[in-house]
């Protein structure tokens, strides 16, 4: 078995044992759920916002050579270079390049998940370069030197009581269990370090081609002071993100706000085209795009879910996902957990090492149904366990079900074994020799159904034998 | 220009090539249309705005409400001054910061505090050390209760949320019901030089990263006040 | 109206009952059913784990049981999806890929047959007592069955419906997940069934055999006084 999958074995059974963190996780969802669907109620016609949504993604991204090209027209035009990196390596060898040429001392970023996919902090702080969080949550996670656990809520595991500790510890504050004093402690270090960076790198929500601009979508209002303070904005930007028309955003913004965090907008939707242009009080004096492919074109090649590049990264799939609430983000060892993440990775990682995040799932269709561009999530998760059985059969798996549909493909066959009781046998060589015996991992929790002394086929021929 | 340009377009290229997707399971035909009359095929499906201009206000009241915006309507830029004033006094400012603008200029003449003024260029750390930001807008969005502000409107990108305080300050005429005519109005206004920064303010900063707590005054300004001269 | 009865191989097997329910609640209202013996299972394990070649071979038994057949009605939201929603997926571009969107187009899950078929909400049935219902998966967001089952309870003499707050939320079973993710499949179960037991309903009622499978062996494994019966079970009650 590949690591990752014994790794997500490891770690699933870990978090699901813990029953007062998944309490935790679920509480913690509870106001979103409530924020969300209120919101929702207040659009005319959520369905028809979800349906122009895909939509537009989809004229989008199959159109993308299009648009990127006229986004890097647009935006070159306003003085903002556009680099294109075909992978992580050419992406961080480019920004470490910025920050040598330009003499930078200190980096203050904003949040963006592309930067940890391409694993850019380590990168930089191995050059000597001193690297800042501002995102509250995302600061929370640095300095306890872990990943984001969750796309959106970055900081969603952690108590107060952790938070006080780790600020304490880390920075020298006094103890408190307030959420305002403990964000303004973060708020009070934070400053300064605006005030000092020299470089800010940010993601980016969405590009917009017609106009040559980036959007990026925050609460806090750390990106806002990212991208203005410092004399160099890097912005990340995933190749997928660009939209036609800049009219496009008044559908996503509030449907990302919505989807995401249950708001009616997010605190601050903020449009950058371009560094500082003249007569312009303030702003970087350099702006750079690092347009990222990093294996999406891949995605891309897959038309059957190509779809999934049409992702907003609002976390709407996580926050009702089952698996996701139980086990949590760092089950998934991966940049982007929960269902979109179980759909993207095999793709952006390897179909080998990721196809066991496909399998865990119920495919209850949660992140589906709650998606806000209409990624057929759950399907795809079926596709990927396809196109992995295809590419390397499970020995145990491919003998089972040869045996179960030779017995199914044969109702002679069939009725002999319901005759034996035995219809579930030939399943067993499902888990055979991988975790469990498949009625201990049953019995573990639940009772096993009893075989009924005669199968409905019997009974019916027994009382109804003359008819068919 | 880097190899990356080429490599890329055609990796994108060549994943396109006579490779089509399905279209997306779409329970509304309309949808198809959508792309020749955007913009205005979405106000059908957003939330719904009123026509006139005081449910607009209304609307936008409303919304501050919930968002924790403090919303004021005056019925002069006078009676805004002495709002002004009296906010400064509550709050203890010390030092303001502001910008060259018609409106911005009537509502802080004679103030008594220290102004800096960002529009010809300025120190953070003395932008840093004031107690407000005053600044006009672009527009107000009712079906949001957003503040649209940009370098020109609002003296610059960051005045409008590095001090503690941000007031705004708009006249009804700035008002529009959705976030598209809010981008038809920066369109008309600057044509295709748009400014470099444009933002959507909707409400004062906050987060909800400890706990999913909400608290405001996360980066950002703790306070917004938005003043609507009638 | 003649019927033809597609009994999933785990109800076939396990819960007989559930099928003669339904077959006592169609006959009830003066439709005749069949039942075509040469059917086995619809394919679902095999096509789950990704052996598609292997549920074709499942699938194209059970397309050549009914091939006949007038309307297919079945008491699983989980396998009708199978027939209704994955067949043609599966047999795309496959020389029967017509035969599969047929019996698509003709199979109907029990409940959503009565109310949007038959149009009928009332089968004379009587149930004394508070119920919970759980909506399966498939049956709720492959085949948007919500309204059906709970318009149908609605008409039962002595039965009070009271929601759980997570109806919608899966058990957690999901085949052989279930069993290849067992950790994972219990807590969902355990979320599933905390909220059955705050309702204080003494009965959890299902339109699906496979989530009442996960739902009672955790409630008996707990000892719970709570019961589980298929909703057809309830309709077959007098």
């Amino acid at each position: 078995m590949a690591t990752q999958a014994a790794d997500f074995q490891t770690l699933s059974r870990r978090y699901t044992a813990d029953k007062p963190f998944r309490a935790f996780i679920q509480k913690a969802l509870g106001g979103y759920y409530k924020k969300r669907d209120e919101n929702k109620a207040n659009f005319q016609d959520w369905q028809g916002a979800r349906d122009l949504a895909a939509e537009t993604k989809y004229e989008a991204v199959n159109h993308l050579d299009k648009y990127l090209l006229e986004f890097e027209q647009k935006i070159t035009a306003r003085g903002a270079k556009v680099f294109w990196a075909p992978n992580a390596e050419a992406a961080r060898e480019y920004i470490l390049k910025i920050a040598k040429e330009n003499g930078v001392r200190s980096i203050i970023k904003s949040k963006t998940m592309t930067s940890e996919e391409i694993h850019l902090n380590e990168a930089l702080e191995k050059e000597g370069f001193g690297v800042f969080e501002s995102d509250l949550g995302e600061y929370i996670v640095q300095l306890r030197k872990e990943a984001p656990f969750h796309l959106v809520f970055p900081a969603m595991h952690l108590t107060r009581r952790q938070i006080s500790d780790l600020f304490q510890k880390e920075l020298g504050s006094k103890a408190t269990d307030e959420p305002e004093e403990l964000t303004m402690i973060a708020r009070d270090v934070m400053r300064r370090k605006y005030c000092e960076a020299d470089m800010g790198i940010s993601g980016t929500n969405f590009a917009v081609a017609e106009t040559g601009m980036i959007s990026i979508t925050e609460n806090e209002g750390n990106a806002r002071l990212t991208t203005s303070l410092p004399r160099i904005h890097v912005a990340l930007l995933g190749i997928e993100k660009v939209l036609p028309r800049l009219e496009d955003l008044s559908l996503f913004l509030p449907m990302l706000a919505t989807a995401g965090a249950g708001q009616t907008m997010t605190c601050y939707n903020t449009m950058y085209s371009g560094p500082r242009q003249p007569g312009e009080p303030d702003g970087p004096e350099q702006m750079h795009i690092v347009l990222l492919d990093n294996r999406r074109t891949e995605l891309l090649a897959d038309a059957e879910q190509r779809d999934a590049l049409g992702c907003i990264r609002c976390g709407a799939c996580l926050n009702v996902c089952p698996i996701f609430k139980n086990v949590g983000g760092y089950s998934y060892g991966t940049t982007y957990g929960g269902p979109i993440g179980s759909v993207i990775t095999p793709h952006l990682r390897g179909l080998k090492d990721w196809k066991h995040l496909s399998a865990a799932s119920s495919l209850c269709g949660a992140c589906t149904e709650a998606c806000p561009v209409k990624i057929d999530l759950h399907h795809h998760l079926l596709q990927n366990r396809r196109n992995g059985a295809k590419a390397s059969p499970a020995v145990g798996e491919k003998v089972a079900f040869g045996g179960f549909s030779l017995m199914m493909g044969h109702p002679a066959l069939y009725r002999l074994a319901v005759v034996f009781g035995r219809i579930f046998q030939p399943l067993q060589g499902l888990v055979n020799g991988t975790i469990l015996d498949p009625l201990r991992a049953w019995t573990g929790s639940r009772n096993f159904p009893k075989l009924a002394p005669k199968s409905f086929h019997e009974q019916w021929k027994k009382e109804r034998g003359g008819r068919k | 220009m880097n190899p990356g340009r080429s490599i890329i377009l055609n990796r994108i290229r060549e994943a396109l090539r006579n490779n089509p997707a399905p279209r997306p399971h779409t329970s509304h035909s309309q949808a198809d249309a959508a792309a020749e009359t955007h913009g205005h095929a979405q106000r059908e499906w957003l939330p719904k705005v009123g026509a006139t201009l005081p449910e607009q206000i209304d609307l936008f009241a409303k919304i501050s409400e919930g968002l924790k915006t403090e919303f004021h309507r005056v019925p002069t830029i006078d009676a805004a001054h002495n709002l002004l004033k009296q906010l400064a006094a509550a709050e203890g400012w010390k030092k303001i910061a502001s910008h060259s603008h018609h409106d911005t200029d009537s509502l802080i003449q004679g103030i008594d505090l220290p102004v800096v003024r960002t529009e010809k260029g300025y120190g953070i750390d003395e932008l840093e050390s004031c107690d407000a930001g005053v600044t006009g807008c672009e527009v107000l969005v009712a079906q949001t209760g957003g503040v649209m502000v940009s370098v020109e409107s609002a003296g610059g990108r960051a005045l409008s949320v590095l001090p503690p305080h941000h007031v705004v300050i708009a006249r009804a005429s700035q008002m529009v019901p959705d976030l598209t005519a809010a981008f038809e109005h920066v369109k008309k206004r600057y044509g295709k030089n748009l400014p470099s920064f444009m933002s959507f303010i909707t409400g004062p900063s906050r987060t909800g990263d400890i706990e999913r707590i909400l608290v405001l005054g996360a980066h950002g300004p703790k306070r917004l006040t938005v003043l609507l001269i009638d | 109206m003649r019927i033809s009865l597609f009994v999933p191989c785990f109800v076939d097997q396990l819960y007989p009952n559930v099928a003669w329910s339904v077959v006592r609640v169609l006959e009830g209202l003066g439709h005749e059913v069949l039942f075509p013996e040469g059917q086995s299972c619809c394919g679902q394990p095999p096509f789950n784990s990704g052996y598609w070649d292997e549920a074709r071979s499942a699938a194209r038994v059970t397309m050549k049981a009914f091939r006949d057949a007038e309307v297919v009605v079945g008491p699983s939201g989980s396998c009708v999806t199978m027939i209704k929603v994955f067949y043609p997926d599966l047999f795309k571009g496959e020389p029967d890929e017509l035969e599969a969107r047929e019996l698509a187009a003709k199979t109907h899950e029990f409940s959503s047959f009565l109310v949007n078929v038959l149009g009928i909400t009332d089968v004379g049935a009587k149930f004394d007592g508070k119920v919970t219902f759980h909506d399966g998966c498939h049956g709720l967001r492959e085949l948007g069955i919500k309204s059906e089952p709970r318009a149908l309870l609605a008409n039962v003499k002595g039965l009070e419906l009271v929601e759980m707050s997570e109806a919608e939320t899966c058990c957690g079973f999901g085949g052989t997940f279930a069993v290849k993710y067992a950790p994972i499949s219990t807590a969902m179960d355990e979320v599933k069934c905390a909220s059955i037991l705050q309702t204080g309903a003494g009965t959890v009622v299902s339109n699906d055999s496979s989530c009442l499978m996960q739902i009672r062996g955790m409630l008996e494994k707990e000892k719970s006084a709570v019961k589980s019966l298929h909703l057809a079970e309830i309709l077959a009650s007098r």
